[in-house]
């Protein structure tokens, strides 16, 4: 465990610089009253989590924050609209920068070009290389040129830290490499569509501390110019990497709810609420 | 791919300086704005050929039903089920000796082939090595032997000798059949149970025997019951096994050391005759045997859904 360090300071990006088509206010992602049900029939569907609303800043890292079953993952995947795919129904408006993620017109491609996903364990495709499996992302976006495929997988690779112990042998297959290192490739993967926004569903529950410090490090780092919103159930690792947190627990019915959010330091030092301070003291959860 | 040898010497500040983030962002986001169009157009054109191809696969389906249907619902009646067959231009008669026919030899069949396919698929599920592929090997040469091949066989292993025809001998024809059917599903059903319940059982002290019985069996209970009752199916519509070996008779035989009827050798045989009557006959016969096999599927799904629900 490093020394005490509740929230990291406030960061600027590196850059300042912002895409155009990005440059919309301070949140990066919003959420306005979302509610995910779950379920065959309409009208016996089961509410997994009710009527959250939360806003990502710009370029932060967001910890959702809550005891396994509570929705923290449930509300990760409205915000690309994985929940398209399943039985899954999302009520209330999510916005990514000034695009309306569930309005009509909206096709789910384009949200999920400027959203990037790493999910719990590593989903390599098995049968690609390292540099095929990086570059996956680009190629079914249409993208064909082969010095930018290449120019992309090293940038990827280098947000990832991993381009020093892969680039001789992008070649062999990506499941050759070890848990920690096939986690960080997942991570290229995500990065090497340029996303604005980055989800990480409990990135380090498979990976050993080792692996999971090397993920906590990158994300840091990541955090200085993309958004990330981070689904964990690890009081201490979202203390050690989160600006922001946001708790979720069940509620009397059994269904995830927003408890509380705001920086992570409050959260941890003053909660408001009497559930907050008793998870985060462990008297619950 | 020849990934490392053509990679432009570039410096890292530079491919990660925000203005390189930012130009890769545009061109990704152009690629997949400008591709988009297409890239939903060849998936909209394929998922429309898949539902074409569904149409077409169902077309001979649904014909083969409904012409079965239309010609064999007249011919069903109660004396149909209870009544011998009659002579020609007798009206009236039924097929009772096709349909108990066919139950005792397939159920001879079943009860033989289901407990060794069963324990051959345990074997192999246990088992890697050579005879165990050996054994893997021929079961599948053998589900692609053409069954009147098998009724060849039985007919010169037991027919020839005996100078008898038994309804016995096309039980041991179909289980023939049905054996490397039955071997192939039971293993797929059973290499679906995850290794890590043998670890929990056999760290619990229970000897390998009673894992297989207690834990894979029971956890794949509803898959095997499914291949099981499919490789039955199956059995039931064969006629060229039985053809040199069960004969087919007029008469209600329970003996299965006699010659006895079955419903395939009972449409055969109805069915190349001139009478209109007996043609009837041979449709309603197929009717009521799709109807049996339908059945049996049907009886197999909702087991395995069943079972799958409420676990005890």
């Amino acid at each position: 465990m490093p020394p005490a360090m509740l929230g990291r300071s406030p960061q600027v990006g590196i850059d300042g610089h912002v895409d155009a088509e990005t440059a919309a206010g301070e949140f990066a992602v919003t959420l306005e009253h979302v509610t995910v049900r779950y379920g065959k029939v309409e009208n016996a569907k089961q509410v997994a989590v009710r009527d959250v609303s939360l806003a990502f800043p710009r370029n932060q890292v967001t910890a959702l924050l809550g005891p396994s079953g509570c929705g923290k993952t449930t509300i990760l995947r409205t915000i690309n609209r994985l929940h398209d795919h399943t039985t899954g129904k999302v009520n209330g408006v999510v916005r990514i920068g000034d695009l309306d993620v569930y309005a009509r017109e909206t096709q789910p491609e384009i949200v999920r070009t400027r959203v990037g996903m790493v999910f719990q364990r590593p989903n390599l495709f098995p049968t690609l290389s390292i540099f095929d499996n990086v570059v996956a992302g680009l190629r079914m976006n249409g993208v064909r040129k082969r010095e930018f495929l290449h120019e992309a997988a090293e940038a990827a690779l280098r947000q990832a830290a991993l381009w020093d112990s892969v680039k001789n042998r992008l070649g062999l297959p990506a499941v050759r490499l070890s848990g920690g290192q096939q986690q960080r490739l997942c991570i290229a993967r995500a990065l090497a569509i340029e996303p604005e926004v980055l989800l990480l569903d409990e990135p380090c529950s498979a990976l050993d501390p080792m692996a999971s410090a090397r993920i906590e490090e990158l994300i840091v780092e990541l955090s200085s110019h993309i958004t990330i919103a981070l689904v964990t159930h690890n009081l201490f690792q979202a203390t050690r990497i989160s600006d922001r947190t946001a708790v979720f627990l069940l509620d009397d019915d059994n269904t995830g709810t927003l408890v509380e959010d705001g920086p992570t330091l409050d959260v941890f030092q003053s909660p408001k609420d009497p559930r907050t301070l008793a998870y985060v003291t462990g008297t619950i959860g | 791919m020849s990934a490392g040898t053509d990679f432009v010497r570039r410096e890292p500040a530079d491919l990660l300086s925000p203005e390189s983030v930012a130009r890769r962002r545009r061109m990704v986001r152009r690629a997949s704005r400008s591709t988009l169009r297409r890239r939903r157009l060849v998936g909209n054109t394929t998922r429309l050929a898949c539902y074409l191809a569904l149409v077409i696969a169902l077309v001979p389906l649904v014909a083969l039903l409904s012409y079965t249907v239309e010609r064999g619902v007249s011919g069903l009646s109660v004396d149909f089920f209870s009544q011998l067959p009659v002579p020609e231009g007798v009206p009236g008669g039924g097929v009772e000796e096709a349909i108990i026919g066919t139950l005792i030899i397939v159920g001879l069949a079943a009860l033989v082939a289901i407990p060794l396919g069963l324990s051959v698929a345990l074997f192999l599920v246990d088992r890697r090595g050579k005879l165990a592929a050996s054994v893997r090997f021929v079961a599948d040469v053998m589900s692609g032997i053409p069954s009147i091949a098998i009724g060849v066989f039985a007919y010169a292993l037991f027919v020839v000798p005996s100078h008898h025809y038994a309804g016995i001998i096309g039980s041991f024809a179909l289980a023939v059949l049905m054996l490397p059917i039955i071997v192939r599903a039971d293993e797929v059903a059973m290499r679906t149970v995850p290794e890590d319940l043998w670890d929990a059982a056999l760290a619990l002290g229970a000897r390998p025997s009673r894992v297989a019985r207690s834990v894979v069996v029971r956890t794949a209970l509803p898959a095997l019951v499914t291949g099981n009752l499919l490789a039955v199916a199956r059995a039931v519509g064969e006629t060229a096994p039985l053809l040199f070996t069960a004969l087919g008779s007029s008469l209600l035989i329970t003996n299965p050391f006699q010659p006895m009827d079955a419903m395939p050798l009972r449409i055969y045989l109805d069915g190349t005759q001139a009478d209109p009557h007996l043609q009837t006959v041979a449709w309603a016969t197929a009717l009521v045997l799709l109807a049996f096999i339908l059945v049996l599927s049907i009886v197999a799904r909702a087991f395995a859904s069943y079972a799958t629900r409420h676990a005890r």
